[in-house]
C-alpha cells in the first residue's frame, strides 16, 4: 500500500482536489494546534477529578451511581459516529473534485453522524436525570462537581460538534461543497475525532475505573 | 439569576450615586476616576463626530484585518491601561507613605486597588503588549504577508478589549474584586466575597484568556507554516524564536487559567465545590491550577523581551547576536522548565520538603539558560558600532536591573529562604524587578525600534533618552527600598504598618512612584512630538538603523501586503546579506497579483456580544445574558454562511508602488552612524568606512 | 476497496475489540490487575483512533502535527502528574 505523503491531521483530500488541497494545509493544522490547547482544557478537568477521587463527603460515590449499560451503548454511539464521520469526508475525497457532485451521500453520513451524536447524549442526559434523582447533584460533594464538570465538558463539545455539523449542512446545501466548506469539513472532522479520543479517557478512568 | 429585569444591578451600584450619597475620601477617589469613564464614553464620539475621523477609524481600522493595525489597537489597549495601572500603583505608594498606623484608604479600597492594578498591569498591559508587538513583528520578520488567519487575529484582539471593557466599567458600576489578581478562594468564594467583584474578575480575565489562546494558536501556525521560502528554523531572527516558544506557551497554558476561571464560576453561580471549605471542596486544587498558568505566563511576557532585546543588541552595535545557537537553545530550555516550577509560588502551603526541594531546583535551574542569554548579549555589545539610542538605553537598563531582579528570584526559588519572606513585600520588589525591566523595557525598547516601521516616522530621540532614564531612575527609586521593607518584615497587600522604621523606605517609595509617573507622561510626550515632527521624522526609505533583519526590507510604512515579492532567505540575518551582496533594492521581474483578505466586522460583533455576556452575566441579568450568548454563537455562523470574497490587487498596481519605493532607496546615499538621529536620515542607514575595512580585513 | 477506507475499517475494528476487552473484564469482575489493563487499552485505543482515523504516522513528510501531540501529551504528563503528587502530598498531611 502506498499511500500519499500525509500533510495534516485526518483525512488528507490529496492532489486531485488541487488548490483545496493546499490550503487545507495550513487551515487544518491551525485547527490541530487549537485542539491541542482543548486537550489541556481537559486534561485539567482530568487533574481535578484524580483529585477528587475521595472527595465525596459522605454522599454517593461511584459504585452507587455508573450505569454500565448505558455507559457502554454511549461508548457504542460515539465509537459508530467516527465511523460515519469518517465516510461523510471520505466521500468528499472520492467524489468533490469535480463540480457536479451529488451530495446526498456526504449529507447522508453527515446527518447520520449528528444522530449518533444525538444518541449519545440522550442516553448521557438520562444517566445525569437519575444521578439527580438520587439526590447525586453537583451541589453535594466535590466529587460530583469534577465529574459533573468533566462529562458535562464533554457532552457540551459534542453538542457544539452536532450544531457545527448541521451548519455545514445548510452551507453546502446554499453554497456547494466548495473550498471553505471541504476545510470546515476536514475541521469539524478532526473535532469529531477528537471527542471520540477524549471519550476513551473518560470511559476508561471515570467509569470503568470507577467500578472496577 | 434574579426574575427582575435588571438582575442585581440597582441605582446604588454606580460609583457616581454612591458617591453623591456618601461622600467620603475613598469613594470620592474612585468616583473621580470612575467620572471618567461617562465623560470619556461622551467626549470621544462628539470628538471622533466633529473631526470626521469616526469614518476612517471604522473602515481603516476596526474593519482591517491588517496584522500591523491589529497589533497597533493592542499596544494602544495596552497603553490606556497602563495609565490605570500607573495612576492605581501611585496611589498605593502614596497612601503608604502615610499609612503608618493606617492612613488615607479604607482596606476594602485599598484591596481593590492592589487588585485591579495586578489584574490589570499583567492581562491588560503586559499581555497586549507582546501580543501587539507579535503581531505587528511576526509576518514582517518572517516574509509573510499577514498572519495565517488574519480574522482569528482580529477576533482575539476584541476578546482582549472586551475583558478591559469589563474591568474598565466595574470602576463605574459596582465593584472590582478585592482577592489579588490571583483571586484565591476560598476567600473568592460567594461566602466571603459575594458581591460582583470576583464575577467581573472571572469574566474579564477568562475572556481575555480566550483572546490569547487564539492568538497563540494563530501565531504558532504562521511560524510553522507561512515562514519565507528558505528560511529555515535556524535562520529565523530571535524575537521570532522567542515568539515560537510563547505561541506554544500560550496554546497549551491558558487552558488550565480557562479552567479555573471556568470552575470557580461554578462554584459560585451555580453552587459547585470545588473549592469551598465544605462538602470536600478543595482551595488548595485553585492555587495549583492558577499557578501552572501563572508561572509559565511569566515567561509568556519575559521571553517576547528578551526576543527585543536580542534584535537591538545587534543591530546597534552593528554585530550579528553573538551565539545565536545557544541564545535558541537556551530560549527552549526557559520555555519547557517554565512547566516544571509553578510550585514556587507556594512553598508555604503545606506540602512536604522532598516536593518543595523538587520544585525549588528546577527553578535555581532556569537560571542557567538565562544567565547564558546575559552573556550572549554582552558579547554582542563587545567591540560594536554601538549607538546609545534609546533601545540601547532601556538595553542597558535591562542589562543592569533585570539581573538583580533575576538574582532575588534565585534567593527566592530557596524554599528555606521563601518561608521567611513569601508574601513580603520583598516579593513584590523582586516581581517588579523582573517585570518592569524585563518586561516594560523590553517592550519600550521594542515600540522605539519598531515604531517607524509601521507609522513610517521615527520616535524624537531626545525624548526617548530622557524617557528610558525616568523609567529607570524612576524604578530604582520605588522598587529597591521595598526590599528593605519586606526583609524588615512588611507584608504585601497590607493597608497600614506598625513599624515607625519603616516609614521613610515608604517615603522613598512614594517619590520614585511619581518619577514613574513622570515616566508613563514622557512616554506620551515622546509619541505626541513625534508625530507633530513626523514630516522631519520620516523615514520612507524603510531602513533607519541599518538593521538585519526582514522587517527593514520594506517601505516603511510597509504596505498592507507587506512584500510586493516574498524575499528568498539564504543566510540568517537576511537582509543583512542582502545588503553586503548589493542585491537588497535590485529590480524585481516579476510580479503578481495578490489576494487579501476583505475588511470585515466580524471580530466586533464578537467583542460587542462578548461585552455583553460579560456584563450581563455578572449582574445576573438572565435575558441579557442569553442575547449576549445568542449572538456570540450567531456571529460565526452567520460569517461563515456568507459569502467570502477576497480583494485582489492586480501585478501592475502593485509593480508601481514597488518599483517607486526601489528607485528611491537606489538612489539615495545613507546616512553614517552619526546621523542616523537626524533629520537626513530618510530611512537608509548605512555602516561607517572605518567599519567596511575592519569587516574586510577579518575575512 | 479504497486504501482509506479500509484504513477506518481496521480502526474501528481495533477500536471495537480494544473498547470491549475493558467493559467485559469490568462487568464480569475479573480479578485481573484491572487499572493497568484499563490503562493499556485506553493508550492503545487512543493510538488506533490517531493513526487511523486521524491518520498520524512517524512516516510522512511534514511531522509538525505528530510532534505538537507528543509535546502537549508530555506537558500534560507533567501538569496531571505534578498536580496528583503535589495534591495527593498535601492529602497525606492534612
Ligand atoms: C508603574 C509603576 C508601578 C507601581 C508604582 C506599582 C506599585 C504596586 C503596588 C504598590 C502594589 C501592591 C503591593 C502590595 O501588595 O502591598 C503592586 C502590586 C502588583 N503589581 Fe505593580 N506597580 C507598578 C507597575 C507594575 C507593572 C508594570 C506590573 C506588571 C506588568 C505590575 C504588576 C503588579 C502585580 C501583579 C501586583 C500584585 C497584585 C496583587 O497583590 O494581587 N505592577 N504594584
Ligand atoms: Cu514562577
Amino acid at each position: 500500500m502506498n499511500s500519499p505523503p500525509k500533510l495534516h491531521p485526518g483525512l488528507n483530500l490529496g492532489p486531485a482536489h488541487g488548490d483545496d488541497h493546499e490550503a487545507a494545509e495550513n487551515s487544518i493544522f491551525g485547527f490541530w494546534v487549537f485542539m491541542m490547547s482543548d486537550l489541556v482544557t481537559f486534561g485539567m478537568f482530568f487533574a481535578l477529578y484524580a483529585t477528587a477521587l475521595h472527595a465525596t463527603a459522605g454522599g454517593p460515590g461511584p459504585k452507587d451511581l455508573f450505569d454500565l449499560s448505558s455507559v457502554a451503548w454511549q461508548t457504542g454511539f460515539l465509537l459508530v459516529s467516527s465511523l460515519t464521520s469518517g465516510l461523510a469526508l471520505l466521500h468528499v475525497k472520492t467524489h468533490h473534485h469535480r463540480s457536479g457532485a451529488a451530495i446526498g451521500p456526504m449529507l447522508f453520513w453527515l446527518l447520520a453522524t449528528v444522530a449518533l451524536g444525538g444518541l449519545f447524549l440522550w442516553r448521557e442526559i438520562g444517566d445525569f436525570q437519575a444521578m439527580a434523582a438520587q439526590g447525586a447533584l453537583p451541589t453535594r460533594s466535590n466529587w460530583l462537581s469534577s465529574l459533573w464538570a468533566l462529562v458535562g465538558l464533554h457532552g457540551l463539545h459534542v453538542s457544539i460538534g452536532m450544531l457545527w455539523a448541521l451548519v455545514i449542512a445548510l452551507g453546502v446545501l446554499l453554497r456547494g461543497v466548495d473550498q471553505r466548506w471541504k476545510l470546515t469539513l476536514l475541521r469539524w472532522g478532526v473535532f469529531w475525532h477528537f471527542l471520540d479520543i477524549v471519550w476513551i479517557a473518560i470511559f476508561s478512568f471515570v467509569y470503568l475505573g470507577g467500578l472496577r | 439569576m434574579t426574575d427582575s429585569l435588571c438582575g442585581n444591578l440597582t441605582w446604588d451600584s454606580i460609583m457616581l450615586v454612591k458617591a453623591w450619597k456618601d461622600p467620603n475620601v475613598n469613594n470620592l477617589i474612585t468616583a473621580g476616576a470612575a467620572a471618567m469613564i461617562p465623560v470619556g464614553a461622551l467626549m470621544v464620539p462628539l470628538l471622533l463626530l466633529w473631526t470626521g475621523w469616526w469614518r476612517p477609524l471604522f473602515r481603516d481600522w476596526l474593519a482591517s484585518v491588517d496584522h500591523k493595525k491589529i497589533g497597533v489597537l493592542y499596544i494602544a489597549l495596552a497603553v490606556v491601561m497602563l495609565f490605570r495601572g500607573v495612576v492605581e500603583g501611585t496611589l498605593m505608594r502614596l497612601h503608604h507613605a502615610t499609612a503608618l498606623h493606617g492612613g488615607v484608604l479604607s482596606p476594602d479600597h485599598f484591596n481593590q486597588l492592589f487588585t485591579t492594578h495586578g489584574t490589570t498591569m499583567i492581562f491588560f498591559v503586559a499581555m497586549p503588549l507582546i501580543t501587539g508587538l507579535m503581531n505587528v513583528v511576526i509576518p514582517l520578520q518572517l516574509g509573510a504577508r499577514d498572519v495565517a488567519y488574519p480574522r482569528l487575529n482580529q477576533i482575539g484582539f476584541w476578546l482582549t478589549a472586551s475583558g478591559g471593557f469589563l474591568i474598565t466599567i466595574s470602576l463605574l458600576i459596582g465593584q472590582f474584586a478585592t482577592g489579588g489578581w490571583s483571586a484565591y478562594p476560598a476567600y473568592t468564594g460567594s461566602i466571603f466575597s459575594p458581591g460582583v467583584g470576583v464575577d467581573y474578575w472571572l469574566l474579564s480575565v477568562g475572556l481575555s484568556g480566550i483572546g490569547s489562546t487564539l492568538s497563540g494558536v494563530n501565531f504558532a501556525v504562521t511560524l510553522y507554516k507561512l515562514r519565507a521560502p528558505g528560511m529555515t528554523f535556524m535562520r529565523m531572527p530571535l524575537f521570532l524564536w522567542t515568539s515560537l516558544c510563547v505561541s506554544i506557551l500560550l496554546v497549551l497554558i491558558m487552558p488550565p487559567l480557562t479552567v479555573a476561571c471556568i470552575t470557580l464560576g461554578l462554584d459560585r453561580y451555580l453552587g459547585f465545590h470545588f473549592y469551598t471549605n465544605d462538602l470536600g471542596g478543595n482551595l488548595m486544587n485553585f492555587i495549583n491550577l492558577f499557578w501552572m498558568f501563572g508561572h509559565p505566563e511569566v515567561y509568556i511576557l519575559a521571553l517576547p523581551a528578551y526576543g527585543v532585546m536580542s534584535e537591538v543588541a545587534s543591530t546597534f552595535s552593528a554585530k550579528r547576536l553573538y551565539g545565536y545557537p545557544s541564545i535558541v537553545v537556551a530560549t527552549m530550555c526557559i520555555a519547557v522548565l517554565s512547566f516544571l516550577v509553578w510550585l514556587h509560588h507556594f512553598f508555604t502551603m503545606g506540602q512536604s520538603a522532598l516536593v518543595n526541594a523538587v520544585f525549588g531546583i528546577a527553578t535555581l535551574i532556569i537560571a542557567i539558560p538565562t544567565g547564558m542569554k546575559v552573556y550572549d548579549w554582552l558579547a554582542t555589545l563587545w567591540r560594536g558600532r554601538i549607538r546609545f539610542t534609546t533601545p540601547m538605553i532601556y538595553l542597558c537598563g535591562f542589562l543592569v536591573l533585570f539581573v538583580i531582579g533575576g538574582l532575588t528570584g534565585i534567593i527566592l526559588a530557596n524554599p528555606t529562604i521563601d518561608f521567611q519572606v513569601h508574601n513580603s513585600l520583598f516579593l513584590v520588589a523582586h516581581f517588579h524587578n523582573v517585570i518592569i525591566p524585563g518586561v516594560v523595557f523590553g517592550m519600550l525598547a521594542g515600540l522605539h525600534y519598531w515604531f517607524p516601521k509601521v507609522f513610517g516616522f521615527r520616535l524624537l530621540e531626545s525624548w526617548g533618552r530622557t524617557t528610558a532614564w525616568l523609567w529607570i531612575v524612576g524604578f530604582s527609586v520605588t522598587f529597591f527600598p521595598l526590599y528593605v521593607a519586606g526583609l524588615m518584615g512588611m507584608r504585601r497587600r497590607a493597608v497600614d504598618y506598625a513599624d515607625p522604621a519603616i516609614q521613610p523606605y515608604m517615603i522613598v517609595a512614594a517619590i520614585g512612584s511619581l518619577i514613574l509617573c513622570l515616566a508613563f507622561l514622557a512616554l506620551l510626550g515622546t509619541i505626541l512630538r513625534s508625530i507633530l515632527l513626523r514630516k522631519q521624522l520620516a523615514v520612507p526609505l524603510g531602513d533607519p538603523w541599518d538593521a538585519r533583519t526582514l522587517e527593514w526590507a520594506t517601505p516603511c510604512p510597509p504596505p498592507e501586503y507587506n512584500f510586493a515579492v516574498l524575499p528568498e532567505v539564504t543566510a540568517r540575518d537576511a537582509f543583512w546579506e542582502a545588503k553586503e551582496n548589493g542585491t537588497a533594492y535590485a529590480p524585481v521581474e516579476k510580479y503578481e497579483d495578490i489576494h487579501l483578505p476583505p475588511p470585515t466586522y466580524y471580530g466586533l460583533w464578537i467583542g460587542a456580544f462578548a461585552s455583553v455576556l460579560g456584563f450581563a452575566v455578572v449582574w445576573h441579568i438572565g435575558w441579557l445574558s442569553l442575547l449576549g450568548l445568542l449572538g456570540s454563537i450567531a456571529v460565526p455562523i452567520a460569517y461563515a454562511l456568507l459569502p467570502y470574497r477576497e480583494i485582489i490587487l492586480p501585478a501592475a498596481e502593485v509593480q508601481k508602488q514597488d518599483e517607486a519605493w526601489r528607485c528611491a532607496a537606489r538612489e539615495t546615499d545613507g546616512v553614517t552612524r552619526d546621523e542616523e538621529a537626524h533629520a537626513t536620515n530618510r530611512g537608509l542607514a548605512k555602516p561607517d568606512e572605518l567599519e567596511i575595512e575592519f569587516a574586510a580585513a577579518e575575512r | 476497496m479504497g486504501s482509506e477506507l479500509k484504513s477506518y475499517l481496521t480502526g474501528f475494528a481495533l477500536a471495537v475489540l480494544l473498547t470491549a476487552i475493558p467493559f467485559v473484564l469490568v462487568a464480569t469482575r475479573s480479578d485481573l490487575p484491572l487499572g493497568w489493563i484499563l490503562s493499556l487499552c485506553a493508550i492503545a485505543q487512543a493510538i488506533v483512533h490517531l493513526r487511523y482515523f486521524l491518520h498520524l504516522r512517524w512516516r510522512g513528510q511534514k511531522r509538525e502535527d505528530l510532534q505538537l501531540v507528543l509535546f502537549t501529551v508530555l506537558v500534560l504528563f507533567f501538569l496531571i502528574g505534578g498536580t496528583i503528587w503535589v495534591l495527593g502530598d498535601l492529602a497525606t498531611r492534612m
